[in-house]
């Protein structure tokens, strides 16, 4: 990459490349950009749910529906060869990230949710049975955790849950427990978008690996904010979303062991994905299009590539160290107040997200008043309500990070919550 | 001063700190339950009617949530005594977020509303028009 890793990334050049961070906030929701409310800069704070989109992945966009748009594969002419030769080439970008063995491996998903249910539909509901098991974490993401709870009720399979220790960490040992000969699949996040936590999913995926089980690693908050290395960490499945790593929405990813995606069969049937039919019978594309039934998303697709390029341009390596600062430097400012329970291990240990409360402020209500100072975050359940029942909450706010915030807007964030107590005292 | 400041003016911050009517009543003509899943708001609305059976007396509620969603059903406890069931049922969104007197943000409208929805819902299963066990605004 040519890039010294103990450069920090230059932040104030990087901001030039979202023109949105430009935007003025925190007025009359009903109409956006207008009005005196519309007076406050945004510091957005809520990348764990989506990241903003470069300049350079935009014009990715632009470009393909002002020059190429075309549908993919089944053309002869020559937009249709450009916008095929750019999606297919796309998958091998992808595939380099993350260091899978080519386009094979990747199959393009709408998000890491419809990821998750493709495996679940096309290898859960053909190979699980009564006495099978599949072990999940109880920090699963819903996308992850509702998934597999009714694969498992439709095929008989039981799911079980590793335990998180009080300081947010997976409970390892309980891991080394749970899985057995048993096991069939174990789904684990990589990232936990809630307590931040960074799990130790090459163990996790070697123990699975002992007892003959497959891993499915969830990196929908790992892939955007760290290297990610499918063969380092042996996953068996990988799957992350575009519109967290400065892509646009509506692309996802499914990675794959190629042996394991021919074994499966298709989870969507239609165009695209055939090879031969008749009216008796068909048979499929080769990978990774036999998974990718009907017209794809096919400008967010080479987006998507555009946005693995700007990534690597940054170096991964650095975008880890950048979030990591911001999320310990957030850790420590919110808990120097007692009155604050931020959710999870301490800041060193964590991913580029901060979850937490402030006692007797709700997180919604917490959230409101901080969009009055532009400051965007997320509050709710954050898709983990089971762990949230156990942290004992139904709801907690949470500030994410990316490769444009700054240790001033973590400031921002921390007098404002000093503002919502002040009023809430 | 944006609208998150002024959804917090001093009524509702006051009717949070210091809810009116807060707890159950012992003797309830109707009580009934509500949530919104989203925010994790939980509310119980108790109500007691008069012998006619159709003027509500007096109303206490309880459960815990979100400032809007705990001061509206504060601020509701105060307005319903002297209503008719006929007069409860009429009322919308637009009457709730007028006792609140701010502006409520389109995401957090289901906050505001969820007691004046759970003493309807209340209402109508008291008097058999429905039958659910608990209600939800989303």
């Amino acid at each position: 990459m040519g890039v010294q890793e103990s450069e920090p990334l230059d932040v104030e050049r990087i901001r030039e490349d979202f023109p949105i961070l430009e935007r003025r906030v925190g007025g009359d929701v009903e109409s956006p950009g207008e009005g005196d409310g519309d007076d406050t800069p945004l510091i957005y704070l809520d990348n764990a749910a989506t990241s903003q989109t470069p300049d350079q992945v935009v014009d990715v966009i632009a470009d393909y529906y002002r020059s190429y748009n075309s549908n993919v594969h089944r053309g002869i002419h020559s937009l249709s060869q450009e916008a095929s030769v750019a999606y297919e080439q796309a998958h091998d970008r992808v595939a380099d990230f993350v260091n899978a063995d080519g386009r094979e491996e990747v199959v393009f998903t709408k998000n890491t949710t419809e990821a998750e249910n493709l495996v679940a539909y096309a290898w859960g509901l053909a190979e699980l049975g009564p006495g099978d098991e599949v072990v999940l974490t109880e920090m699963e993401h819903h996308a992850s955790l509702v998934t597999w709870q009714q694969i498992g009720k439709r095929t008989g399979a039981d799911v079980k849950y590793v335990r998180v220790d009080d300081e947010g960490r997976l409970d390892v040992d309980h891991a080394r427990e749970l899985i057995t000969d048993d096991t069939e699949m174990v789904s684990v996040v990589h990232v936990s978008n809630t307590l931040g936590t960074i799990n130790p999913v090459e163990e996790i995926a070697d123990v699975a690996h002992d007892h003959g089980a497959y891993v499915f690693v969830d990196g929908a908050q790992s892939v955007p904010n760290r290297p990610v290395d499918v063969k380092a960490m042996d996953a068996d499945f990988l799957a992350f979303s575009g519109h967290k790593m400065c892509g646009p929405t509506g692309i996802g990813v499914l990675y794959g062991k190629r042996e394991i995606l021919e074994e499966m069969q298709p989870y969507l049937y239609g165009g695209d994905m055939i090879r031969k039919v008749t009216f008796e019978d068909a048979t499929w594309e080769e990978l990774p299009w036999k998974f990718e039934a009907g017209t794809p998303n096919i400008a967010q697709g080479i987006a998507l590539a555009a946005a693995c390029d700007y990534l690597d341009d940054l170096g991964m390596d650095r975008v880890e160290t950048h979030e990591n600062q911001l999320a310990a430097y957030a850790y420590d400012r919110l808990t120097e107040h007692d009155d604050v329970t931020v959710y999870g291990p301490p800041g060193d240990e964590r991913g580029g997200l901060v979850a937490f409360n402030v006692d007797g402020v709700h997180a919604h209500d917490l959230s409101s008043i901080l969009n009055d100072s532009g400051i965007a975050i997320r509050a709710g359940d954050h898709c983990t309500q089971p762990l949230h029942d156990k942290l004992g909450t139904a709801a907690s706010a949470r500030a994410s990070f990316y490769v444009y915030n700054t240790r001033e807007e973590v400031d921002a964030l921390v007098e404002a919550v000093d503002e919502a107590r002040q009023l809430f005292a | 001063m944006g609208m998150g400041s002024d959804m917090y003016r001093q009524q509702i911050l006051d009717h949070y700190k210091n809810p009116r009517n807060h707890g159950e009543l012992e003797d309830p003509t109707f009580t009934h339950t509500g949530e919104n899943p989203t925010c994790g708001d939980t509310i119980q609305v108790d109500v007691r009617l008069e012998d006619d059976g159709d003027t509500i007396e007096y109303v206490a509620f309880s459960g815990d949530g979100c400032a809007i969603s705990q001061a509206a059903a504060s601020l509701l406890t105060e307005e319903l005594p002297g209503k008719t069931l006929e007069e409860l049922q009429a009322m919308d969104r637009d009457d709730m977020i007028d006792m609140l007197g701010v502006d409520i943000s389109p995401m957090r409208i289901k906050c505001a509303v969820l007691a004046e929805k759970v003493a309807q819902d209340g209402a109508k299963i008291h008097t058999g028009e429905i039958e659910i066990e608990t209600t939800k605004t989303e």
